[in-house]
């Protein structure tokens, strides 16, 4: 398949390994932004491609696992009144919150529906008009814009038995928080592709002179990450801090305007409590005050307040790339995939279940030099 | 979750603004897509679709580009300050 394969060609991952351990001159730590990439490194083995001395940090990309459990708990108790049909993604429907999933709300009776689109949940509305529709709006800037588009269509109608449910997260303010905390490792950023083709890469050029950090905005295949990784260290070792573009096929500086300017329109910027990482000024998405009537909290009530992390899930510190995996007392025994203690572990792209995917029966040396190394 | 599939877009279906839509080839499998956020999309384009929603076309000249980058080593990629 075109624009897939050449990204996958064995052949010119190999040349990148090569580059990269040729101009290597010591270790580095360099964290990926987005959980599609940690589960394309993880996956590839890109990581053990590297000189024994890069590391591979795994940062909070996965909107599925930095969404509150507080969230998911209001969303439980909206799908399980009566008379509302309960829309998400499929990755949200198994994670845990506080009191179950949905999916365990699912098996109480809840109208639990699976989408792909918000377009979808908003079709649903449309052809069940006795049915009150809400919409699990989850994921980070690539996501906003379709949540957009289907609330611009809602009001275009003036379609009443629609709602969303919004928890949307927006990533530089995340990249900034981790790169303020003074245990942070972060030696150089892969941004993540897809995001920045709608946002563009501006708000990261004041993050990589503001940190003195290089940034690389980069895509999502073996050889885009290896070309991200090789121009990252390019740029650690000439002691260089801007943003470059590996990803350049499909992202252009100023990013997606059209989509911008409907997320601007149907959302206002306001703080925002991440998983495992608590809350970040200015890092969240609301519905904008013309767009009130579509909130769901509003109309039917609860407050999504998030409980405070606890147990002996590692997670948070996983998010902020301080540890891995397998420095995790329960990971692989009592956490697993069919029965998480946290969220990186239930949705595919959070790092522990591309750890127990591929890795589970051979604890390896990066994450040993990694732990080594906390 | 920002998974998004790149994929060649068939035909175009409509004009308006926030409704338009095409059919986007992903080898064998076809699927409807919102082309609101891609206005400059034209059948044969490949449109990277993302939850139900083109949100980019994929630039043939830069993704040659990036791929001839070791071939031409030590040039540099687009960079911003």
């Amino acid at each position: 398949m075109k624009h897939i394969d050449e990204w996958r060609s064995s052949t010119l991952a190999c040349r990148y390994a090569q580059a990269v351990a040729q101009i290597t001159t010591r270790p580095w730590s360099i964290m990926e932004i987005c959980g599609g990439q940690t589960h394309s490194i993880v996956r590839y083995g890109i990581d053990r491609m590297l000189p024994s001395g890069v590391t591979l940090l795994h940062g909070p990309g996965c909107p599925v696992c930095v969404t509150p459990a507080g969230v998911i708990d209001a969303a439980i108790a909206m799908a399980s009144r009566p008379g509302i049909t309960f829309c998400s993604y499929g990755d949200m429907v198994r994670v845990p919150g506080e009191r179950g999933s949905l999916l365990s709300a699912s098996a109480h009776g809840a109208d639990l529906r699976i989408v792909y689109s918000p377009l979808d949940a908003l079709a649903i509305a449309r052809k069940e008009p006795e049915r009150n529709v809400v919409f699990l709006a989850i994921g980070f800037e690539t996501t906003a814009p379709a949540t957009a588009m289907a609330v611009l269509q809602a009001k275009r109608e003036g379609i009443v038995n629609f709602f969303l449910l919004v928890s949307h997260v927006l990533v530089p303010p995340a990249i900034d928080a981790i790169l303020s905390d003074p245990e942070s490792r972060v030696q150089g950023f892969l941004a993540a592709g897809h995001v920045c083709t709608i946002t563009g890469y501006a708000a990261y050029e004041v993050i990589a002179r503001r940190h003195h950090v290089p940034i690389v905005v980069t895509g999502f295949e073996p050889v885009d990450l290896l070309q991200g990784v090789y121009l990252c260290i390019r740029q650690l070792e000439s002691g260089s801090a801007m943003v470059e573009n590996q990803y350049s096929r499909v992202v252009p500086r100023e990013g997606n305007r059209g989509a911008q300017e409907a997320v601007a329109k149907v959302f206002v910027v306001q703080s925002q409590q991440w998983r495992g990482m608590g809350e970040i000024p200015a890092s969240g998405l609301g519905l904008a005050p013309a767009y009130a009537q579509y909130d769901a909290l509003a109309r039917f009530g609860g407050r999504a307040i998030p409980p405070e992390h606890s147990g002996v899930c590692i997670s948070a510190e996983l998010l902020r790339g301080r540890k891995r995996p397998a420095q995790c007392p329960a990971f692989g025994t009592r956490c697993t995939p069919e029965h998480p203690l946290g969220a990186t572990m239930v949705s595919s792209e959070g790092v522990c279940a591309a750890y127990y995917r591929y890795r589970r029966s051979e604890p390896t040396p990066a994450d040993d030099k990694a732990g080594a190394a906390v | 979750m920002c998974l998004a599939v790149p994929g060649r877009l068939l035909d175009i279906d409509g004009d308006d603004a926030l409704a338009r839509q095409g059919r986007v080839a992903f080898g064998g499998i076809v699927k409807q897509a919102n082309l609101a956020y891609v206005p400059e999309a034209r059948p044969g384009d490949y449109v990277l679709v993302h939850a139900g929603f083109a949100i980019a076309v994929i630039d043939e000249r830069e993704a040659a580009r990036t791929l001839d980058f070791l071939a031409t080593a030590g040039g540099s990629l687009e960079a911003g300050s």
